[in-house]
């Protein structure tokens, strides 16, 4: 450790700010990146959704005015774009990053500046997509930009689309690494792998699953940008280019990637239906497995999504085989919910009611997803709105409703305060009855013959009743947001204090107390069992029933490991803060603008990320010294 | 009464309405799935409801007995959904392999190529070239060979689009440099309406067509119809709408456009394929304009005032053309019956 002993040369003074902006801009520590990233996440979920808002709108009735065609091409792909890659997948690092240090017992991730890195990527590729709002119009190619059309579509939006994907894509890379070694490697001292919490257990298969995904993604993007840019032809069909190309590669990594957006939400709903039901999970090693086997299985059936290119019988034969047996991971999954249910003593708590929410759902968009493998009967359903209706219900009706039990869960953990009970559930009400308004139509309209991404449709193909309904329900879905918003706030001007323990909960982040010092654990905990907490706090009687410890025994012990005051937090070692991961991000969306509008741009850019870069080499994680 | 009416008169794109054996199969198939989904979904959605009312938390001391798992409803639970899965992947595997191919030589052969945003319809054993509308004969299969092109290089690059009829089949894409077959057949005569399914930039919405099914006999009068050469109006509006047709416009180009003359762009004269527009040949038979709209005076006169505010993207531009001239002209397509 004694390698600084000549002064390092360097541009900033090793920042120190734990308060104010910069504080949050030189952040290392995961618990206030992980809130940057649900902020951040949030603020996209609500342009997402004023994007919806209006396609909404414009397909109320038949031969809408309210949006023009161009205006409507670009929100349906910017909808598409922004759930996606910067809703549901920031939202999930956002509980990575502030729970899996929590949940291992670790006091932060095994690369904390990479961690702040990733996030900056996040938010300025996100800046630099909507930016192109306002510099000539967003991308119109759809979230999928099938080409030749991506390549053939007038102004740059397709291009912000090609570099802020790529961007997105090294933020997601990083904190993949991270991601898996942090899990694999910063684990407590007993948490072995099966111990391991499942939301823990399915970040890591997520986190394989990214950087296996990312890397065909972002070659798939490079030959798009250069096509684009450059001129080159992999995918230009009048020069010999396959355009069935892009749309392999494009699934090849966006197949795995719907498992990389349901999958946290799963490990969510794996925490909080124990925990209400005073249960342990039913059947944890076939969670694990099953999630295991979905991020193996992920890889075999993209080309469902192309089963009416022409690729012919037996391809389509075999990726209907696929198809159908992925649901059996899934399925597994599902009945142990159910029997982690079984025989509980359920508490309808906010969290509660949006994990089972969840499976209510999921069950709708699995059996939907069942149909589609169905090639003959996937003939007439695919680009109709019965594929959209499906994917809302399994990423809407799964992803959403498992990030807002996450939400709500470990809203107390991370504020300190409670939530206002009665407004939760009134956000669980609304969002369910408005969601299935909104998407259940989606299936009659799909089947009835309404493709998608239409921007209007004549009178008397009788799609207008439903079409009316899901408007209906979309408005009311931003009531439901509208909601929590609410209670967001009541929360942090109101909210009772919360105790580091309030739901009687299972894991390791809830023997610390709320919100968790800087340091998370005063005391790296000795792990003895999976739910170690809960044992810490119960032993069984003979039928297996809980009984608390006795006061006094196994508990007041890690109490005092887990309350450790400020005089004991300042004797641990925590990595400084440090500019250089913004100022390295900072010159990711520079080299974009300039790879579109003037090559200079671009240099300094590249100038500043590897300044960044070398900047960053030449700092050490913590100041010699410094406490 | 949206399903009451839906119970009389099949909605134009509904494919459970299906009227041809191709979307009969698929809708069967759609419908035996549907059937065990349900089945399905009442048994789990009713254990959910029936686990959180029963085993809901009644007083705050109750503590449940701590089960961990159980291996034989793990085993259970694997094995049943696999089973039923792979029942239904048998008659899966075999209808894709019966729809593949027709199952006799199909009575006709048709050419289909996708422009942005209209369709190019060719019967190259008949030598009859229309747009936007496919013709065929009832109760006998009928082969489609798609593809997807752009003639003019201002146009860019030809992009995927998707034929679909979903009262006959279900779609296919069609893919430029590729030839993708779709064969499908009508039981019963009838218009069939059908549009792009696949997003093919701004006009997607307005890439429509119809399938017009006749009885044998009806289906050979419409081609020797077709094949006939078009009439040449003499006197009245249709006359002076032939002439600007065939002459360059007074007002001269547009700016950005080469071809000032109706004629540049579109035949009127049976089988003459890959024109920069869609073929004219018997427009005034036809019942869309614009592959969209209904083929009314009104309709067609408003395509001519200005096509790109009509269809968005519209490779066609706005010629400024006088309200008499749109009218001749109008009067002059109407005319080619």
């Amino acid at each position: 450790m004694a390698i600084a002993a000549t002064p390092r040369v360097t541009i900033f003074r090793r920042p120190s700010a734990t308060h104010g902006l910069a504080g949050w801009l030189t952040t290392v520590d995961h618990k206030r990146i992980g809130v940057l990233y649900g902020v951040t996440a949030f603020v996209f979920f609500l342009l997402g959704g004023i994007e919806a808002l209006l396609l909404r709108i414009q397909l109320a009735g038949p031969n809408g005015q309210f949006l023009s065609a161009e205006e409507y091409n670009q929100l349906f792909t910017m909808h598409g774009t922004t759930m996606i890659f910067l809703v549901v997948m920031p939202l999930s690092a956002a509980f990575f990053n502030y729970l899996v240090p929590l949940q291992i017992g670790a006091r932060d991730v095994a690369f904390p500046r990479l961690n702040a890195f990733s996030y900056w990527v996040f938010l300025l590729g996100g800046v630099f997509l909507y930016s192109s709002f306002f510099l000539g119009g967003a991308p119109a190619g759809g979230w999928f930009a099938y080409a030749p059309l991506s390549e053939e579509l007038a102004g740059n939006g397709m291009d912000f689309y090609a570099l802020g994907l790529q961007i997105l894509g090294v933020a997601s890379l990083a904190s993949a690494v991270n991601f898996i070694v942090t899990i694999l490697n910063e684990r407590a001292p007993g948490m072995s792998l099966m111990r391991l919490p499942v939301f823990t257990w399915m970040t890591l298969v997520v986190s394989f699953l990214l950087l296996f995904a990312m890397p065909v993604i972002a070659i798939a993007l490079f030959q798009l940008g250069a096509d684009r840019i450059l001129g080159a032809t992999f995918f230009n069909p009048t020069a010999g280019g396959d355009p069935i190309l892009w749309q392999h590669m494009f699934w090849l990594f966006g197949h795995p990637e719907v498992y990389i957006l349901i999958l946290p939400a799963m490990g969510i709903v794996s925490e909080v239906l124990p925990t209400f039901s005073r249960k342990p999970l039913f059947g944890y090693a076939a969670v694990v497995f099953s999630g295991i086997a979905i991020g193996f299985m992920g890889w075999g059936v993209w080309a469902h999504h192309m089963f009416t290119v022409g690729l012919g019988p037996i391809a389509n034969a075999a990726f209907a085989l696929s198809t159908m047996f992925i649901a059996v991971p899934t399925g597994v999954k599902i009945f142990n919910w159910l029997g982690t249910l079984w025989g509980g003593a359920i508490r309808f708590a906010t969290p509660m009611l949006f994990s089972l929410g969840f499976v209510a759902m999921f069950i709708i968009g699995g059996l939907s997803g069942v149909t589609h493998a169905i090639v003959p009967s996937d003939y007439q359903q695919q680009d109709t709105y019965y594929i959209v209706a499906h994917f809302h219900y399994v990423l809407f009706g799964g992803s959403i409703f498992g990030l807002f039990s996450g939400a709500y869960y470990w809203w107390p953990k991370v504020t300190g305060r409670m939530y206002d009970e009665r407004l939760g559930k009134l956000h669980f009400w609304l969002m369910l009855i408005g969601f299935n308004l909104t998407f259940g139509p989606f299936h009659i309209l799909g089947l009835q013959g309404m493709p998608r991404r239409i921007d209007t449709y004549p009178a008397g193909m009788g799609w207008e009743m439903w079409n009316f309904v899901s408007t209906v329900g979309a408005f009311m879905i931003a009531a439901s947001i509208l909601t929590f918003m609410v209670n967001a706030v009541w929360s942090a001007a109101r909210g009772r204090k919360a105790e580091g323990d309030p739901w009687d909960a299972r894991t390791l982040e809830w023997s610390i107390p709320s919100p968790p010092p800087h340091y998370n654990f005063a005391e790296i905990p000795l792990v003895h069992a999976r739910d170690d907490l809960w044992h810490r706090k119960y032993s069984e009687d003979r039928s297996g029933r809980p009984v608390p410890v006795v006061a006094g025994a196994a508990a007041t012990e890690h109490d005092a490991g887990g309350h450790g005051d400020e005089e004991e937090g300042h004797a641990i070692h925590m990595p400084d803060p440090s500019y250089f991961p913004l100022v390295a991000a900072a010159g990711l969306p520079l080299m974009g603008y300039g790879l579109i509008f003037h090559w200079s741009i671009a240099v300094l850019g590249l100038l500043l990320t590897l300044g960044g870069l070398f900047g960053w080499s030449l700092e050490p994680v913590a100041e010699e010294g410094a406490h | 009464m949206a399903l009451l009416s839906a119970c009389t008169q099949p909605l134009p794109q509904n494919t459970l309405s299906p009227s041809g054996p191709v979307a009969e199969k698929q809708a069967d198939l759609f419908f035996l799935v549907f059937w065990i989904a349900v089945g399905v979904f009442v048994v789990v959605e009713g254990l959910l409801l029936f686990a959180a009312i029963r085993f809901r938390q009644r007083r705050p001391e109750d503590s449940p007995v701590q089960v961990h798992g159980n291996t034989r409803l793990e085993v259970a639970w694997t094995i049943v959904p696999a089973l039923l899965l792979a029942g239904v992947a048998v008659p899966t595997i075999a209808t894709i392999f019966e729809l593949a191919r027709p199952p006799t030589e199909p009575a006709v052969t048709i050419d289909v190529t996708g422009h942005k945003w209209w369709w190019q319809v060719e019967y190259p054993e008949f030598g009859i070239v229309t747009a936007n509308e496919i013709h065929i004969p009832v109760g006998q299969p009928v082969l489609l060979r798609l593809t997807s092109d752009e003639l003019v290089d201002q146009a860019g690059l030809p992009v995927i689009h998707s034929l679909w009829v979903p009262r006959l089949a279900g779609k296919q894409d069609v893919v430029p440099g590729r030839v993708n077959d779709l064969w499908l057949q009508a039981s019963a005569p009838g218009d069939y309406s059908g549009q792009c399914a696949e997003y093919c930039g701004l006009s997607h919405s307005r890439m429509r067509f119809l399938v017009v099914a006749h009885e044998e006999a009806d289906f050979r009068a419409w081609l020797e119809d077709q094949q006939a050469p078009p009439g040449e109006p003499t006197e009245g509006d249709a006359a002076e709408g032939l002439e600007i047709f065939t002459n360059p416009l007074p007002q001269g180009a547009p700016p950005g456009s080469t071809a000032a003359a109706c004629v540049a762009c579109h035949s009127t004269e049976p089988g003459v394929a890959d024109t920069l527009g869609p073929s004219l040949a018997h427009f005034g038979s036809r019942s869309l304009v614009a592959a969209f709209l209904p083929n009314t005076p009104e309709n067609v006169a408003r395509w001519l005032r200005d096509p790109p505010a009509v269809k968005p993207g519209s490779k066609m531009p706005d010629y400024d053309l006088t309200e008499s001239q749109i009218a001749d002209l109008v009067a002059y397509l109407q005319s080619l019956k």
